[in-house]
């Protein structure tokens, strides 16, 4: 486009300029990269052009990168700044899938299905990401979505050590430990997401916004201390 | 480029919009702003409003006369945005605390709306408070029933968690559909009869949903298989939380015709009544029946859960 522009204007303007000489019948080589959108820091390629391994690989080291904040909670803003939702996803199928198999005698009674773990977690998380909209949080619907995904991974921990448990008996001993680590780490988890998500709300409603995940995590918790296994 | 500095030269006519201002009795210029304005945003919207006078906002008996006409006025944002449900959350912490303290002791003459609610209902309240009440309900009931077959062998633990929907059902009708239908009633009574004091929906919605945080305790205090602590625990309750609703919702129809008010009250006091003993017979069975049917069930040598099925309809309480 510029070499068409400069060969249009160049007998006009340039008429002085007699040494400069661009004819048609060259033909012009080379690239033009037109920049599209805000350039982000690794957007300097296309990255439709990359094999399927490095885009994989990229997304699961983001995931993995969001898992190490939540077991060390930092302030830091990287898990909100670029959310995504595959590690709620992973995790709440996860927990779900485990807390299958539990006990039932007969078909009505018994734990949650794998329909009602699902709705649970994620209508849960919409509805609390809701409330701290309306209290007028500073967050965003997803980024919130994202936090409270994330900060379920100490209980789908606690799930797994409480199957382990299980499989080596389920009386009182048994009991206590899965109540001892369970309850950490619905602290660990409450914890977590209160350290994200109160910054975002004005001082004197933090505690209006803590509640509800701290029951959220709590119902998830008690769900994954009644998990019994079948006989 | 140019077009805009175009536009910033040019005088522009405002007339349209002081059309709109001056000329138009009830228009009222509410800008949707932060909430950070916090809990003065009643105070300015009803000073703009052009119906109620400065000294109206010290008397709290005058400001029901005009609380239809008020949240009518409030209104006015459009229902579909956002900021329109803003308004109902515009609560801080303290305040959501003390209106909770205020509903777990009630007291002849002090009006838990005049006094909490002041105009600025929420809605954060009643939907925590009953979503607290469901979970809570649910686990202690569950908790209640792993506690009376301790030490059975026969007993197999299972979370019941289609309780928490038949629960979640149950509390969220009564705080909602059932202020749904007092505020019908009594917009209806309002029609016929020139009452003193009237309530809002929304403020029948908190007092509702306020009044339901004494179950919590109690339904924790549920868990112990003692009847008589569950029937004092049940009673107590039960009392506080009738009385918030009796000492509100007197005023607002003791100017009617003396039966129509008697039989409000009793509606609404016979409902509380319903939500408490029903909750208690559904989700914790007494213990008398289920020890008998459990004994029987051990010595026939058939399964637990058909009997426990059994004796939970039959249980009275």
């Amino acid at each position: 486009e510029k070499m068409a522009d400069v060969d249009e204007l160049s007998k006009p303007m340039f008429a002085g300029l007699s040494d400069v000489s661009i004819s048609g019948d060259i033909p012009v080589e080379g690239e033009i990269n037109v920049p599209v959108g805000t350039p982000s820091h690794d957007d300097e390629y296309s990255t439709l052009d990359e094999p399927v391994k490095d885009t994989i690989l990229r997304d699961l080291k983001a995931v993995g990168k969001k898992f190490v904040h939540v077991m060390y909670p930092k302030k830091s803003s990287t898990l909100l700044r670029d959310w995504d939702l595959w590690g709620p996803l992973l995790l709440c199928v996860t927990l779900a899938l485990m807390l299958q198999g539990g006990s039932v005698d007969s078909k009505e009674d018994g734990g949650p299905q794998f329909a009602e773990v699902f709705v649970i977690i994620w209508f849960g998380s919409v509805i609390i990401t809701l409330n701290s909209k309306l209290l007028g949080g500073t967050i965003s619907f997803f980024q919130s979505l994202c936090v409270l995904g994330y900060c379920i991974m100490p209980l789908t921990v606690a799930m797994v050590v409480c199957r382990l448990v299980l499989l080596g008996g389920s009386g009182m001993v048994s009991f206590i430990v899965r109540l001892i680590v369970v309850t950490a780490s619905f602290s660990w988890s409450t914890f977590a997401s209160t350290a994200f998500l109160a910054d975002s709300q004005p001082s004197n409603r933090k505690a209006l916004v803590v509640y509800p995940v701290f029951l959220f995590y709590f119902v998830i918790g008690w769900m994954i201390l009644t998990f019994s296994p079948s006989a | 480029m140019a077009a805009n500095s175009d536009f910033l030269l040019t005088f522009q006519e405002f007339d349209s919009s002081e059309s709109h201002l001056g000329g138009n009795g009830d228009a009222t210029t509410i800008s949707i702003e932060d909430t950070g304005a916090g809990s003065h945003k009643p105070q300015k919207q009803r000073r703009s409003a052009p119906v109620t006078s400065f000294e109206e906002d010290n008397d709290p008996l005058a400001n029901d006369d005009k609380t239809e006409l008020l949240s009518g006025q409030k209104r006015s944002a459009p229902f579909w945005t956002f900021e329109y449900y803003q308004r109902f959350f515009d609560v801080e912490t303290h305040q959501v605390r003390e209106r909770i303290l205020g509903s777990l002791l009630p007291w002849p003459g002090k009006n838990f709306v005049h006094l909490y609610i002041r105009n600025n209902p929420d809605l954060y309240g009643p939907f925590w408070i009953c979503a607290t009440l469901v979970f809570v309900i649910a686990i202690c009931g569950n908790i209640s029933d792993f506690l009376v077959y301790l030490g059975n062998p026969q007993y197999k633990y299972v979370p019941e968690f289609r309780k928490v929907t038949i629960a979640a059902t149950a509390i969220y009708s009564y705080a909602w559909l059932v202020p749904l239908a007092l505020w019908g009633l009594l917009v209806w009574r309002n029609s016929k009869v020139m009452n003193r004091v009237s309530y809002s929906f929304l403020e029948i919605v908190c007092v509702y949903g306020y009044s339901l945080a004494v179950y919590i305790p109690a339904v924790v205090l549920w868990i112990i298989p003692n009847e008589a602590v569950r029937w004092f625990s049940i009673v107590v309750a039960l009392c506080l939380s009738g009385s918030i609703l009796v000492l509100t919702f007197w005023p607002a129809v003791r100017d009617d015709q003396p039966r129509v008010a008697i039989a409000i009250m009793t509606a609404i006091v016979a409902l509380h009544i319903l939500l408490a003993f029903g909750c208690k017979a559904y989700f914790f069975s007494t213990l008398e029946v289920k020890h008998t049917a459990v004994d029987a069930a051990v010595d026939h040598g058939t399964k637990s859960s058909p009997t426990m099925k059994m004796h939970r309809t039959n249980t009275m309480s």
